[in-house]
């Protein structure tokens, strides 16, 4: 139950939290001319850099919305890709919050654990904004996403625990060891293509030959959470539908695992960061 | 933090046998490369930065801390701040609390002082509401108020450490930590924050204090503790242990006679201290409101820039009366070689009649490295003179007026 008490104990730092989160939100874009804009030209050139190369040139064949009916490959690749980015950034952002932070550790007594989740949720402002304007799209090519909304934010507080959940395990990886954040920034390139974002998971074959060793490949990509996570707002925003319960119930578990283990180990090394850092 | 009334009894910080252990990297291991090399964590060498420290601060008094660079005062703040936590034994502050360790390490360089307000008020554990009530009073206190909507990046490091200052003091906790802080600012600055420490002790709020500036230490502590390598050595009154441990810190020492003291590194030498009278004549005695001059005869054996001179005046019982220094006077040469003198004109003595001693010295411009004190160096006696007031130690020369009566 000492989870329930941190929990009651940061929900006392509410306000240190919130004023972090602005912190983070606005010292983001300071001193550039088009602000908060950035945060929508990032993924929209994402957007475009991935319809030509993988919609035009590979021509990755996707199936169309059902029941919505859409069938637009840039606002498919979309609905997985501002998700993901979310995740990535959030899990990045906040591995790196104490160690950039380390003045304020070292010298001020607070629980660290809110200056990696304000990290965290200052990803989630730049997430909401991008969902909105992915509505906006969607709806004006004929997805009715409205009623899936409350659903969307839902699934965006799921996926915010399990980012969280890995970013306070590997923010205090990192403090040990530096070489946290580079070995992330590869394995998140490995991740993305292991996620089913710039093509379908029907693409994945059920199993494949190794060295003459038969490999369960279909099995062993779908253990991969944001595989469901990708998934579940695909079915929301893009299909218009309720998720697959299989989807749901992954997704809500992988988030749960993943923020008790970030918890504990945090709460763990937590007392001997200011010296560490 | 933990929150219990200021009123509550028993000692505000109980220390029980308190060590923590620092380790000490042979290479900083903070590559996976380095770790998996050699299978495990780093190689490193234990450091105890304290040593089974115990003491108790009562409710309501003010502590300090003094010991020399490394003897572990700022581990130990910490450790009651909560920032590190002790190896073995335990430390227990009961009340809110808050530290003035470095000023301002909360803010954010592109955010303006008013949201670096907001920021740093709730990161020291300020809720909103208090914060929109003292935010005037922030202001002001920290003289801000034209800059308050510009990037605290755009301050200078003065107003930057003000601000920080003036945020913490206001949190208004049971005890205060502070290390080090008293020396930021301009004089009117560091008058501000003498007279919020005041306020504060008469609130019944508990402070603790680490500092090199012992006689500020002497001034305002009513315990102070004095830890070496660690270890605690003594806890008792202040005027007694600052001087123990003033003049155990100089090794150095180059004499000890007739009850003086002298330290310093010696590349210029106080080589008499004296005080003349209105024709110029040394004297060991003056009466008060007489002219006198008090004199440095100096020695450089090799070229020292911008050296401070400075002197102090105590009573006999080690009431610490007065101080002056060239620095603060503005009146620093820019190298001395050699012999020279300075003087110190006091065109009327207001102290009056009493023994008093004088300290004099030459450090050099940070005021950190001393060429050469002596305590005690001189002795003199003020007799009865003009004006003639009947008691205490400094003449403030008034006169009676404006008799009213029916």
């Amino acid at each position: 139950m000492a989870f329930l008490t941190s929990l009651r104990d940061l929900g006392s730092s509410r306000e240190l939290v919130g004023n972090l989160t602005l912190r983070e939100v606005r010292g983001k874009y300071k001193r550039t001319a088009l602000g908060q804009l950035w945060s929508l030209l990032n993924p929209l050139a994402t957007m475009v850099i991935f319809t030509v190369v993988f919609g035009v040139l590979l021509r990755v064949e996707v199936p169309p919305g059902s029941p919505s009916g859409i069938d637009v490959f840039a606002l498919w690749l979309m609905c997985g890709l501002i998700p993901w980015t979310f995740m990535s950034n959030a899990v990045t952002g906040g591995m790196s919050a104490l160690v950039a932070n380390a003045n304020l550790v070292t010298k001020v007594y607070f629980r660290r654990e809110v200056l990696v989740a304000a990290n965290v949720f200052s990803w989630d402002v730049t997430f909401g904004i991008e969902l909105l304007v992915l509505s906006a799209a969607l709806l004006a090519f004929g997805a009715m996403v409205l009623p899936w909304l409350p659903l969307v934010i839902v699934f965006g507080l799921v996926l915010t625990a399990f980012g969280l959940g890995l970013a306070l395990m590997l923010a205090v990886a990192n403090v040990y060891f530096r070489d946290t954040q580079h070995f992330l920034s590869i394995f998140m390139q490995f991740w993305f293509y292991a996620t089913p974002i710039v093509y379908p998971a029907t693409l994945v074959p059920d199993s494949t030959e190794l060295l003459g060793v038969r490999i369960p490949l279909r099995t062993l990509y779908e253990l991969n959470p944001m595989e469901h996570f990708v998934a579940v707002f695909r079915a929301l925003l893009y299909d218009n539908r309720f998720p697959e319960l299989g989807d749901v119930i992954f997704t809500v578990g992988a988030a749960t695992v993943a923020l008790l283990a970030g918890w504990t180990i945090f709460r763990r090394y937590e007392p001997r960061l200011a010296e560490e850092l | 933090m933990a929150t219990a009334s200021s009123t509550a009894t028993g000692p505000a910080v109980v220390a029980d046998d308190v060590s923590k252990r620092f380790r000490l990297y042979r290479e900083r291991n903070q590559s996976l490369k380095a770790a998996l090399m050699r299978r495990g964590r780093a190689r490193y060498d234990e450091f105890w930065a304290l040593r089974d420290v115990s003491f108790e601060i009562p409710r309501g008094s003010t502590f300090g801390l003094i010991g020399e660079n490394g003897s572990g005062k700022s581990t130990l703040l910490k450790c009651i701040a909560r920032i590190l936590q002790p190896d073995r034994g335990s430390i227990t502050a009961t009340g809110s609390l808050a530290a003035l360790l470095e000023l301002g390490s909360g803010f954010h360089p592109e955010l303006s002082g008013r949201e670096n307000i907001y920021l740093n008020g709730s990161i020291v554990g300020l809720p909103r509401r208090t914060l929109d009530e003292r935010f005037d009073e922030i202001v002001d206190f920290a003289g801000v108020r034209e800059f308050i909507d510009q990037p605290v990046k755009n301050y200078s490091s003065g107003m930057y450490v003000r601000l920080g200052f003036s945020v913490a003091i206001n949190v208004d906790p049971d005890i205060l930590l502070v290390d080090e802080v008293l020396a930021v600012g301009d004089a009117s600055f560091q008058a501000k924050c003498m007279e919020k420490f005041a306020d504060f002790r008469a609130q019944g709020k508990t402070v603790v204090i680490v500092s090199h500036a012992t006689e500020t230490m002497r001034s305002m502590c009513d315990q102070v503790a004095w830890l070496e390598h660690g270890r605690l050595l003594a806890v008792g009154k202040p005027d007694q242990l600052v001087d123990e441990y003033t003049d155990s810190t100089h090794v150095d020492r180059v004499t000890s006679v007739d009850g003086s003291t002298r330290w310093g590194s010696g590349e210029a030498t106080i080589e008499r201290l004296e005080v003349l009278d209105a024709h110029g004549a040394p004297t060991t005695a003056a009466r008060t409101g007489d002219q006198v001059t008090i004199r440095i005869t100096f020695r450089a054996d090799q070229p020292i820039e911008r050296p401070v001179f400075g002197l102090a005046l105590e009573t006999l019982d080690g009431v610490y009366v007065w101080a002056s220094n060239t620095r603060d006077a503005d009146y620093v040469p820019d190298r001395i070689v050699g012999a020279g003198l300075v003087e110190l004109a006091v065109p009327r003595l207001m102290l009056l009649p009493g023994t008093y001693d004088l300290h004099a010295s030459i450090v050099d411009f940070t005021t950190q490295h001393t060429y050469d004190f002596i305590r005690r160096s001189a002795r003199f006696d003020v007799d009865h003179g003009t004006p003639r007031e009947s008691g205490g130690i400094v003449s403030l020369g008034g006169a009676w007026q404006n008799l009213t009566t029916e």
